[in-house]
């Protein structure tokens, strides 16, 4: 569903990506896993349009994606969490719901997904009216993610979404992640600097270090991993 | 009583004049954080514009001069909304990834070719501009304390105020435009073309430069290549006297400004009219750095 195959990717002279080769497949919950710095951030913006790669090429459904504006791959069916959730603060939750949808003109149909997100997340619609800025660091995230889902994304790149939130918290969104996942067959791009969460829903996961895939594995191959274990999960 | 009166409607007519240039200003640095230092330049083509089709259209038609300042306006909204247009796509699309310096150069550089592009194709100097606007009756000059022209360019100024006020409120591309000035990447991250926004943004601008443009050269009565850039400083200054990238900010900022010039040249000295701009604006920002109605806003990284 989604490929790329060494993709380049500079800020100016410094190179954060030196030939990133990976693969999503439909239906498949995938991480990435790396330490700061390491340019997951930068191979999900690469991926979304935002940067353009030096070299290299992006495939979404068998159409070259690698020098597409970034508002076409949203109506392609991609829809990125960036890191930081990067709500819009003066915007109300719902407002921001709607700006998710910016694209879609099916009135009705929007309305539905809001009571959607509305039940993966009950907590957003106590707050319905609220700005985003005024909401706590795991609300925010619930929202990004459900903005992103407005979109009605058929693969979901997400940018840690656990960074800087409560165990709990965490915990609540990764069984959404998951849920998003099976009930309306999305296909999940998840990258993590934690990686113990990540690598337990996920089928498979790459392992980048210095804007290069490092290794390449099953979720549970990683998770045994002497290496992996000692870089990244901190036994 | 009288003479105070004159002076508030002078303030009121010059703050509507920089209010419609300041717009520009302000919009296009609230999305993408340029001075566009050419907007200036696109206030005076749509003067020059105006003069030029109006001039034609007086001498080879017998149309009501009603009918000739609405052909004309018209026609200097949409050339120099074309200007506008043109100019953010080669100066500075390309640019939109440099650093900010990159894009400021290019903006001077897009100034000066436009007034010497003025220059060549007319002349350097000033170009008398016949009043198209035609006196209203009742408002019998030497009589009543306001001209018609004045009238004409507050309730423009109004009308257009309010105008976009609804459409960035209401409208789909408003909405869009909202999100770009809070996050242009996000923006992105939800779907909107944000070269589509650029080009709105600045056909706005120039739109709402184009009409104080003609409006000032119906007050002024003379026009030169010259014009936009001390009218386009001084709207430059209200906005960042109102707090750039604010709309409603760029408004105030602008009626302030007027209000001080029109006061400091009729009770100071009017040979010191420009210098009061910047002494205003000195000491707003001494006790209000991010202007009137900025928000004090932490630098993305
Ligand atoms: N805007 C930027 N300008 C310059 N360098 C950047 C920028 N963003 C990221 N980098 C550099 O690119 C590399 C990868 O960063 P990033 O993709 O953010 O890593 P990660 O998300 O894995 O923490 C880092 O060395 C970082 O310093
Ligand atoms: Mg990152």
């Amino acid at each position: 569903m989604l490929k790329l195959d060494s993709v380049h990717t500079y800020y100016g002279n410094i190179k954060a990506l030196k030939g990133i080769s990976l693969k999503v497949n439909k239906g498949e919950i995938i991480c990435l896993i790396g330490a700061n710095g390491a340019g997951k951030s930068t191979t999900l913006m690469t991926i979304s349009g935002i940067k353009t790669p030096h070299s290299g090429t992006i495939e979404f459904d068998g159409i070259d994606i690698t020098d597409m504006a970034p508002h076409r791959i949203v109506a392609m069916g991609m829809s990125q969490v960036p890191e930081g959730r990067r709500m819009f603060s003066s915007l109300t939750v719902v407002e921001n719901l709607d700006m998710g949808a910016y694209l879609r003109s099916d009135k009705k149909e929007r309305k539905d997904d809001i009571e959607y997100v509305f039940s993966l997340f009950p907590i957003l619609s106590k707050r319905k009216n609220q700005t985003g800025g005024t909401l706590s660091g795991g609300e925010q995230q619930m929202l990004a993610i459900s903005r992103a889902l407005m979109a009605r994304p058929r693969i979901l790149l997400l940018d840690e979404p656990s960074l800087g939130l409560a165990p709990l918290i965490v915990q609540q969104i990764f069984e959404i992640i998951t849920r998003i996942n099976k009930e309306q067959g999305t296909t999940i791009f998840l990258v993590e600097q934690n990686a113990n969460m990540a690598l337990k829903i996920a089928d498979r996961g790459y392992v980048i270090q210095n804007g290069r895939i490092v290794k390449a594995d099953s979720a549970g191959a990683l998770l045994e991993d002497e290496e992996v274990r000692a870089a990244y999960l901190g036994v | 009583m009288e003479y105070f009166l004159q002076l508030v409607l002078a303030g009121l007519t010059k703050g509507s004049i920089y209010a419609l240039i300041a717009l520009g200003y302000t919009m296009v640095y609230g999305v993408f954080k340029l001075i566009n230092f050419a907007h200036g330049e696109i206030y005076m083509i749509g003067a020059f514009t105006a003069l030029i089709v109006g001039g034609a259209l007086q001498i080879t038609t017998d149309l009501a001069p009603s009918m000739i300042f609405l052909i004309s306006l018209v026609a200097a909204i949409f050339f120099s909304a074309a200007h506008g247009a043109t100019m953010e796509r080669i100066a500075y699309r390309p640019l939109r990834q440099a650093p900010r310096l990159t894009a400021l150069i290019s903006a001077i550089g897009m100034s000066l070719i436009l007034q010497n592009y003025v220059r060549l194709a007319q002349t350097s100097d000033f170009l008398p501009f016949h009043s198209m606007i035609p006196d209203i009756p009742w408002l019998t000059p030497g009589v009543s304390p306001i001209t018609t022209t004045q009238l004409t360019i507050v309730v423009t100024t109004v009308v257009v105020m309010i105008s976009l006020t609804l459409f960035i409120k209401f409208t789909k591309m408003g909405k869009a435009m909202r999100a770009a000035a809070q996050d242009r990447i996000m923006a992105q991250l939800v779907g909107i073309d944000m070269n589509r926004v650029a080009t709105y943004t600045f056909v706005i601008g120039s739109v709402t430069a184009a009409i104080g443009g003609v409006l000032i050269a119906n007050h002024m009565g003379q026009i030169n290549f010259y014009i936009g850039f001390l009218a386009g400083i001084k709207a430059f200054v209200a906005a960042v006297l109102g707090g750039i990238g604010s709309i409603p900010g760029a408004v105030l900022g602008s009626f302030v400004l007027g209000m001080a010039e029109s006061f400091g040249a009729g009770y100071i000295s009017s040979a010191y009219e420009d210098a009061f701009a910047f002494i205003i604006l000195i000491i707003v920002l001494i006790f209000k750095p991010s202007g009137l109605l900025g928000r004090n806003e932490v630098e993305k990284v």
